[in-house]
C-alpha cells in the first residue's frame, strides 16, 4: 500500500556468492542487513557479503510486535536503546524510505504495589539518562488511552504507568527491506536460500570464511547475526554460548476500525498490544517456558493472552484472533544481548536480544558493524561483551523485557 | 414470499415449512431454516450488495464457504459480531446483519459477547471434515471400537455414521503436537472451543475451488462454479437463469450439468480438453478452446466477453459466471504442523508429500484427489490492473507483476508487499493463484514456490470464546485468601495484591487515611502489640536423611548445623550469586526442616528445589512438599506480645530464656496442635504462632480478644514494611532487584567461606562481585524531617544535567511514627563509604538532599528481640 514517500522503483539485488568478502555477516534479518548497510556506509566496507538461508528477513524480523523504546532500566541498555531511538527518530530519511515510524506512545501498566515502585524507579532512571519518561495515575492513564479499563473492580486494576511518548512502531518488513535495498546499492551481496553449514579456520584457529551448501566463502571477518540459531551457529566452531532459545507468540486480530492510538504493554497480566494502519490489532503472548527452535507455541499461551486482554480492554471481546505464530526468542541469563568479539579471531558476535530485538535494530547493526570495521567493541557495546558472564558484569534487565524470561 | 432466485423445490439443507426473515442491510430478505445468510441473499436476487475495502469496487458473493474473499457482514441480532463471512453464517431468528467491507467495527457501548465455555476431550480419532472421505474414516474407526470425534465447519453433517460424535459448526483451528486439535464450535446459544487430544487425526477437509485472474474478475455475477452448485443442490437457488461457465475440470463441469438441469441456460467454456466422461452435459453448450476475457455489467453481470480459439471475441449476455480454474486441496492445518507439500502438475496444485507427523493422515480431496485441470491461472488478453487476485485486498495481477518487477522472488515478500493473503480468508482463494503468477512471471516452471506458510487459526476465532470463562475479578487468575480473611474483611482491611494473594495493606479506623492507619499500628507494635497475619509466607517442608545436606546446598549460609528445636534466617542466591529469596530455616527433626520464603517467591522457591533435586542431585533423599496453605499464621509482635501470647491456652514456657529468640516449639495451643517460632520482622520481640489453616480463624480472633486489653492491633504489610525498614531488614524483591548479593545488603557474614558447595558460591569469585565500589544497602535521612522521598528516585552526588550517572536509588521510603521523621534504604555505589555524606535526589519538583546513614536506624543492638 502506498505510503506518504514513493515506494523505491528496485529493491535489493539477489546477489550469487563471490569466493571471498572482506566480511560475511550470517544471518539476513533485521539485525544482519543493518550491519551490511552501517558496514558501507559508516565504514567503506562494501566488499560484504550477507548470506541467509531462508528468505530475506523471514526470522524475527517478520515475526515481533514492532514495538520501539529505549526505557531500559540500566545505564548500559538505556544508551544503546537511545540510541537506537536516535537513530529510528532519523531513519526515514536516513533510508529515504516510508517506513510506517509512527511515535505514537508506549504506556507499561503497573498492576501491583511492586509494579509501580518499579515503574517509579525506571521513569527516574530514564530521566536522569536523558530519555523522555513519565508516570501516569490511573486518571491520566485512562485519558491516555480511553479504552483501556481502569477500574478497581478487575483482577489486577491498573495502579498507574510509565509513558514514553517517543517510543512507538514501524512497519517491520519495510525496515529490513529498506536497510536491504539501500546496502545493496553500496555494493553489499545479498544471498539467499543459502545455508552456512561450517566455518573455515586457519592453522592457527582464526576463522577464515564459512562453509555453505554451495561451497566455502573466504572472508576477513564473519559476523554472527542469526539471532534464535547463534548457538547452533557458534557449536559449530566450539563456541558455547550463555543463550537459551525459546519460543515467543505474537498474533493478529481481522482489520478493526481503529480503536487504540498508542502501545499498551502489561507485564503482570501478560499483554502488549498496539493496532496496527491496516486495522489488526497486533499482540505479543507469552514466552514458552521450554527451549526449542520450532517456531510455534502453545496454544495455552495464546488463551492465556486473550483473557488478560480482555480484563484490560473490554471493547476487544468482539475481536476475533486472525494468525498466530512464533519466533524464537534467543535470551542470555541476564536478559541483555551479547554484542562484540569472540575468543576465536575473526569471528564476532551479535545475539542475544530476547524480545528486545526488533527496537534495537538501527543501533545493533550501527555499533556491530563498527565492532567489526574496527576489531574492538564500540563504546556502546563493551557493557555487552561475552566476558562480560566470566567478570560478573552482568546487566540485568529481566525486569524491562516484555514479558518474564 | 421466497426471493427470485429460490426455486419452487429442492435444497436439501432448508426447511421450506420454515420460513425466516433476515434483515440485511435494512432490508427485509425472506429465507428458510437452514440458510446461510449468504444463500438467503442470492435466492433474493441479490447479485451485488458488498464493497471492496480499498477501492469501494461493487461486490458480489463468490464462495460457498470460508474461502469467501467478498461477502462480509457485522451481526447486529441476535447477538452481536463486528465480521464475519456471509457464506458460513446461518440465519437465526431475527438476525440483522449489514455489509462490511473487510474492516470490522469494535463496538465502545457496552455489546455483550456471546457466551464462551472449554471443553476437554480425548479420542482415538479425531477427523476433520465430514465430507464423504471424512465419513468414511470416522466410520471405519467407530467400527473399530474407537472413539471417533467428527468435525465440520458446516451447520450440518449429512449421514452422520453411528457411534460418533458428530460436532457441526465446528473449525479444527489449529493441529498442535501430538495430536491435540483445538476447534472451535459457534453453536446458536454458545461459542465452546475444544481442546481434543487424540491418537490419530484424520484431516479429510477436501478442497478449494480457484477462479482465474481475468479481466473484470470481481464484478458481481462472477463466482465459483461449485459455489453456483452448492447453493443450488443446498439451498435451491438457482444464481443465474443464463449462465456462463468457464470451466478447466470435471468438477466445473458438474456444476454447468446442474446449473442446466436446473433450467438455466448454459455456455460451457473450456479453455483446454476436460475429460468429463461420465459428466451428463445434456442440454449445455459446450465450446471448447474458448476463453473468458473480460465481464461486461452495470455493476452486476450482463454480458461476458469471450474468445474463440481463433481469436475473435464476442460478448454472450448472461447473469451468472461460474469459474472453476482448478482445485486446491485444504491442508493448512497439515503444513502448520509440520507436513510438507509437492506441486501435482495433472491437477495443478499442490498436495501433501507425506512428510509430517505419523499420527497424522491427510485423506480424500485434501490428499490430493481432485480432477486433473490445466494449469490456468491467469488470461493474457486484457488490463492486468483489472484482474483481481486478491478481492479482499483489491490486488491484481498488476500489483503482483509491479512487486516482482521490484526485485522480489518469494512469494513470502510479495504477500507482504502486496498483502495478499492476510484476509480474514487468509488467501484460500489467492494463494495458489499468486505463487503460480509470481512462477509465471519469474520465468519459473509451476509449482516451483509453495503457497506462503499457513498459520492458525484456521478461520478467525472470537476473543471472548478463547478467553472462554478465564475472565473477571476471580477466575483470570485465582484469588487466594488466608483463613484468617473474613476477619480482615470485616474489619474494613484495605488490600494489596501479592502474588495471587490479597493481604491487608493496612486497617483504617474511622476518618483515617493510610498514613493514619499505618503510624497507629507501628506506634502499636513499637509500644504494646500488634498481629499479623502472616500465613501467606511460603512454607516448605524438607523432609529425608539428606535434608540438611540438600539445604546446605541451596542456602548460602549453613543449615546442616542448626539444631533441632531451633531457626535460623537465610539466603538463597541465584546461580549468578545475586541474592534470589531469604526466610527462615526451622529444624524440626533430625530429618524434617519447615523452611519458609517470601510470599510470591513459594512457588519458585520450591521449583527451584526441585531443578537441583531431579537435574543435578537425584541421589540426595529429600522430599520437599508445599504446606503454604495447612498452616495459618498469626505473627504477635511487640514489647507486650508475650503477655498476649501468655494469654492463650499455650503448653510451652515462654520463659526467655527457656523459648529465646529464633527458638522453635512444638505445642498445644487451646488443644490444637501448633508451632510457634520465635522470629521477628519487626525488631520487636516476636510469636509466630502456626496453626492448622482451618483454626486460623479461631486463632486469630483469640489473639485480637487476649491482646486488644493490652493495646494490641491488628496491622498490615505496609505497617510491616515500615517496621521492618526501621531495623534494615530487607525485603526481596524491593531492597534487591536481581543485581544484589548477600554483601551488598550487609549479610556477608552469613555467606560460608568454608569452601563448601552452595547454588552461587561460584559467581562469588567474579571479580565484579569482589569490587568495593559496587552498590550497598545504606539508610537515607531526608535533610527535610518532612520530606518523603519517592521509592526509585534517583541518587547523585550534586546538581547534574541528564545524561548523568547515577550512583543509586531509593529501594524503601517511609514515615516512621517511631523516629518521628522520614527515612529511606537506597542502594549506592560504595554505599557504606559514604556514612555520613549527603546525596541528591534529582526530582522533577527539584532536588532533595538527604544523609547517608547505617541502614539499621532502630535498636541496632538488637536488645529488643529477646
Amino acid at each position: 500500500m502506498p505510503g506518504a514517500r514513493p515506494e523505491p522503483e528496485h529493491l535489493w539485488r539477489s546477489a550469487e556468492p563471490k569466493p571471498s568478502y572482506e566480511v560475511v555477516v550470517v544471518g539476513g534479518g533485521g539485525h544482519g542487513l543493518a550491519t551490511a548497510y552501517y558496514l558501507a556506509r559508516n565504514h567503506g566496507i562494501r566488499d560484504v557479503c550477507v548470506v541467509e538461508r531462508g528468505w530475506l528477513a523471514g526470522g524475527n524480523v517478520a515475526r515481533n510486535t514492532t514495538i520501539i523504546r529505549s526505557n531500559y532500566l540500566w545505564e548500559a541498555s538505556e544508551a544503546i536503546y537511545e540510541h537506537a531511538l536516535r537513530l529510528w527518530e532519523g531513519l526515514e530519511d536516513e533510508l529515504d524510505w516510508d517506513l510506517q515510524f509512527s511515535q505514537r506512545g508506549v504506556m507499561n501498566l503497573a498492576h501491583t504495589l511492586g509494579d509501580v515502585r518499579e515503574g517509579r524507579r525506571r521513569v527516574e532512571a530514564n530521566r536522569l539518562a536523558g530519555i523522555d519518561a513519565e508516570w501516569l495515575e490511573p486518571e491520566e492513564v485512562r485519558a491516555f488511552c480511553p479504552i483501556l479499563n481502569v477500574s478497581p473492580d478487575v483482577r489486577y486494576p491498573v495502579l498507574g504507568a510509565t509513558l514514553q511518548r517517543r517510543a512507538g512502531v514501524a512497519r517491520h518488513d519495510r525496515v529490513a527491506w529498506a536497510y536491504a535495498t539501500r546496502a545493496s546499492e553500496l555494493g553489499v551481496d545479498i544471498v539467499e536460500h543459502l545455508e552456512v553449514t561450517g566455518f573455515l579456520r586457519d592453522a592457527r584457529g582464526r576463522v577464515v570464511g564459512v562453509e555453505t551448501d554451495a561451497g566455502p566463502i573466504r572472508a576477513g571477518a564473519v559476523a554472527l547475526a542469526a539471532a534464535g540459531h547463534t548457538s547452533v551457529l557458534a557449536e559449530r566452531v566450539g563456541l558455547r554460548l550463555p543463550l537459551q532459545s525459546h519460543p515467543l507468540q505474537a498474533l493478529v486480530s481481522n482489520l478493526y476500525e481503529p480503536v487504540l492510538g498508542c502501545v499498551v504493554m502489561s507485564n503482570a497480566v501478560h499483554v502488549y498490544v498496539s493496532q496496527a494502519d491496516k486495522g489488526e490489532l497486533v499482540m505479543g503472548a507469552g514466552i514458552d517456558a521450554y527451549n526449542g527452535y520450532g517456531q510455534r507455541g502453545s496454544f495455552h499461551v495464546i488463551e492465556h493472552q486473550m483473557a488478560a486482554a480482555l480484563e484490560l480492554f473490554p471493547i476487544f471481546r468482539h475481536a476475533q484472533l486472525l494468525r498466530t505464530w512464533a519466533g524464537i526468542v534467543d535470551v542470555c541469563p541476564d536478559a541483555s544481548p551479547i554484542i562484540g568479539l569472540t575468543p576465536i579471531e575473526g569471528l564476532y558476535l551479535n545475539c542475544g536480544w530476547g524480545t528486545g530485538g526488533f527496537k534495537a535494530t538501527p543501533a545493533s547493526g550501527w555499533v556491530y558493524a563498527d565492532t567489526i570495521a574496527n576489531g574492538r567493541p564500540h563504546p556502546l557495546a563493551e557493557p555487552f561483551s561475552l566476558e562480560r558472564f566470566t567478570t560478573g558484569a552482568l546487566v540485568d534487565e529481566h525486569g524491562a523485557a516484555a514479558v518474564a524470561h | 414470499m421466497t426471493g427470485p432466485r429460490r426455486l419452487p423445490t429442492g435444497g436439501a439443507w432448508v426447511d421450506r415449512d420454515r420460513p425466516l426473515a433476515l434483515r440485511f442491510d435494512g432490508r427485509e430478505i425472506p429465507a428458510f431454516e437452514g440458510d446461510t445468510v449468504a444463500s438467503a441473499l442470492l435466492g433474493a436476487g441479490i447479485v451485488g450488495g458488498f464493497r471492496s475495502p480499498i477501492l469501494g469496487r461493487p461486490r458480489g458473493i463468490v464462495a460457498a464457504g470460508v474461502e469467501e474473499p467478498n461477502a462480509y457482514v457485522e451481526v447486529r441480532a441476535p447477538w452481536f459480531s463486528p465480521i464475519l463471512a456471509a457464506t458460513t453464517l446461518p440465519v437465526e431468528p431475527g438476525m440483522e446483519v449489514v455489509p462490511r467491507p473487510g474492516v470490522g467495527r469494535l463496538p465502545t457501548e457496552d455489546v455483550p459477547a456471546r457466551p464462551s465455555v472449554h471443553t476437554h476431550r480425548h479420542a482415538e480419532a479425531v477427523v476433520i471434515g465430514a465430507g464423504p472421505a471424512g465419513r468414511a474414516a470416522a466410520r471405519e474407526a467407530a467400527a473399530r471400537g474407537e472413539r471417533v470425534i467428527l468435525i465440520d465447519e458446516g451447520h450440518r453433517i449429512d449421514d452422520p455414521p453411528a457411534d460418533v460424535r458428530c460436532l457441526p459448526r465446528t473449525t479444527a483451528t489449529g493441529i498442535y503436537d501430538d495430536g491435540y486439535v483445538v476447534a472451535y464450535e459457534r453453536a446458536p446459544a454458545v461459542d465452546r472451543v475444544w481442546h481434543l487430544r487424540a491418537r490419530r487425526v484424520v484431516l479429510a477437509s477436501g478442497a478449494h475451488e480457484r477462479t482465474v485472474a481475468f479481466a473484470g474478475n470481481d464484478r458481481p455475477g462472477v463466482m465459483l462454479a461449485g459455489a453456483a452448485r452448492t447453493y443450488l443442490e443446498r439451498y435451491g437457488v438457482l444464481c443465474g437463469e443464463r449462465a456462463v461457465v468457464f470451466s478447466t475440470n470435471a468438477w466445473g463441469h458438474l456444476a454447468a450439468a446442474a446449473l442446466a438441469a436446473a433450467g438455466a441456460r448454459v455456455v460451457l467454456l473450456e479453455p483446454a480438453p476436460v475429460d468429463a466422461a461420465g459428466v451428463d452435459l445434456r442440454g449445455v453448450e459446450r465450446r471448447a478452446g474458448w476463453l473468458v476475457v473480460g465481464t461486461e455489467g452495470d455493476p452486476a453481470l450482463r454480458a461476458v466477453r469471450v474468445r474463440d480459439p481463433e481469436g475473435g471475441e464476442e460478448a454472450l449476455e448472461a447473469d451468472l459466471l461460474a469459474v472453476s480454474g482448478g482445485f486446491s486441496p485444504v491442508i493448512q492445518l497439515a503444513r502448520a504442523i509440520g507436513a510438507g507439500v509437492r506441486y501435482d502438475e495433472a491437477r495443478a496444485c499442490f498436495v501433501p508429500d507425506g512428510t509430517g507427523p505419523e499420527w497424522l493422515e491427510v485423506v480424500g480431496a485434501a490428499a490430493g484427489e481432485v480432477p486433473p485441470t490445466a494449469p490456468l491461472f491467469r488470461i493474457r488478453e486484457g488490463d492486468d490492473a483489472d484482474k483481481y487476485v486478491e478481492p479482499q485486498r483489491d490486488q491484481t495481477v498488476a500489483d503482483v507483476a509491479s512487486a516482482v518487477r521490484r526485485g522480489l522472488r518469494s512469494v513470502e515478500h510479495v504477500k507482504r508487499a502486496t498483502y495478499i493473503g492476510t484476509t480474514i480468508d487468509q488467501g484460500r482463494t489467492s494463494g495458489v493463484l499468486t505463487v503460480e503468477i509470481v512462477n509465471e512471471l519469474l520465468g519459473l516452471p509451476h509449482g516451483s514456490q509453495a503457497p506462503t506458510n499457513p498459520r492458525p487459526p484456521y478461520t478467525p476465532v472470537p476473543y471472548s470464546a478463547l478467553a472462554g470463562l478465564d475472565r473477571g475479578p476471580t477466575l483470570l487468575d485465582p484469588v487466594r485468601t488466608t483463613p484468617m480473611h473474613p476477619a480482615h474483611v470485616a474489619r474494613g482491611a484495605v488490600f494489596e495484591d501479592v502474588g495471587q494473594w490479597k493481604r491487608p495493606r493496612f486497617y483504617p479506623k474511622d476518618g483515617e487515611d493510610m498514613d493514619a492507619a499505618v503510624a497507629r499500628e507501628c506506634l502499636a507494635v513499637r509500644t504494646a502489640a500488634g498481629v499479623l497475619d502472616a500465613s501467606t509466607l511460603g512454607k516448605i517442608e524438607v523432609v529425608g536423611p539428606d535434608a540438611a545436606d540438600f539445604l546446605d546446598r541451596m542456602y548460602a549460609n549453613r543449615m546442616s548445623t542448626l539444631p533441632v528445636g531451633r531457626a535460623r534466617y537465610g539466603v538463597m542466591l541465584g546461580l549468578d550469586g545475586m541474592i534470589v529469596d531469604d526466610g527462615v530455616a526451622v529444624r524440626l527433626a533430625e530429618d524434617r526442616f519447615l523452611v519458609t520464603t517470601t510470599t510470591s517467591g513459594a512457588a519458585t522457591v520450591l521449583d527451584r528445589f526441585e531443578e537441583w533435586l531431579q537435574t543435578e542431585w537425584p541421589h540426595l533423599r529429600v522430599w520437599c512438599t508445599s504446606v503454604t496453605e495447612q498452616w495459618a499464621v498469626a505473627a504477635v509482635s511487640g514489647p507486650r506480645a508475650r503477655e498476649v501470647v501468655a494469654a492463650l491456652e499455650l503448653s510451652v514456657d515462654l520463659d526467655p530464656d527457656a523459648f529465646p529468640h529464633m527458638a522453635v516449639r512444638e505445642a498445644t495451643l487451646a488443644g490444637v496442635p501448633a508451632r510457634i517460632l520465635r522470629v521477628s520482622f519487626t525488631g520487636e520481640r516476636s510469636y509466630e504462632l502456626h496453626v492448622p489453616a482451618r483454626y486460623g480463624l479461631g486463632l486469630w480472633e483469640a489473639v485480637l480478644e487476649a491482646g486488644e486489653p493490652l493495646g494490641l492491633e491488628p496491622y498490615g504489610t505496609e505497617a510491616m514494611h515500615v517496621l521492618r525498614a526501621e531495623k534494615g531488614y530487607i525485603i526481596v524483591g524491593q531492597d534487591t532487584d536481581g543485581t544484589v548479593t548477600a554483601e551488598d545488603v550487609g549479610l556477608g557474614w552469613l555467606v560460608r567461606t568454608d569452601g563448601s558447595d552452595f547454588v552461587g558460591r561460584r559467581s562469588l569469585a567474579r571479580p565484579e562481585l569482589r569490587r568495593p565500589d559496587r552498590r550497598q544497602l545504606v539508610g537515607l535521612l531526608p535533610e527535610d524531617p518532612e520530606a518523603l522521598l519517592p521509592e526509585g528516585a534517583q541518587l547523585v552526588e550534586g546538581p547534574v544535567e541528564p545524561p548523568a550517572h547515577a550512583l543509586g536509588w531509593v529501594t524503601s521510603s517511609y514515615r516512621s511514627p517511631t523516629l518521628g521523621r522520614t527515612f529511606a534504604l537506597a542502594l549506592v555505589e560504595a554505599g557504606r563509604s559514604r556514612i555520613g555524606t549527603a546525596l541528591v535526589a534529582p526530582l522533577a519538583g527539584g532536588p532533595v538532599a538527604a544523609r547517608v546513614v547505617e541502614p539499621v536506624l532502630y535498636d541496632p543492638e538488637g536488645s529488643r528481640l529477646r
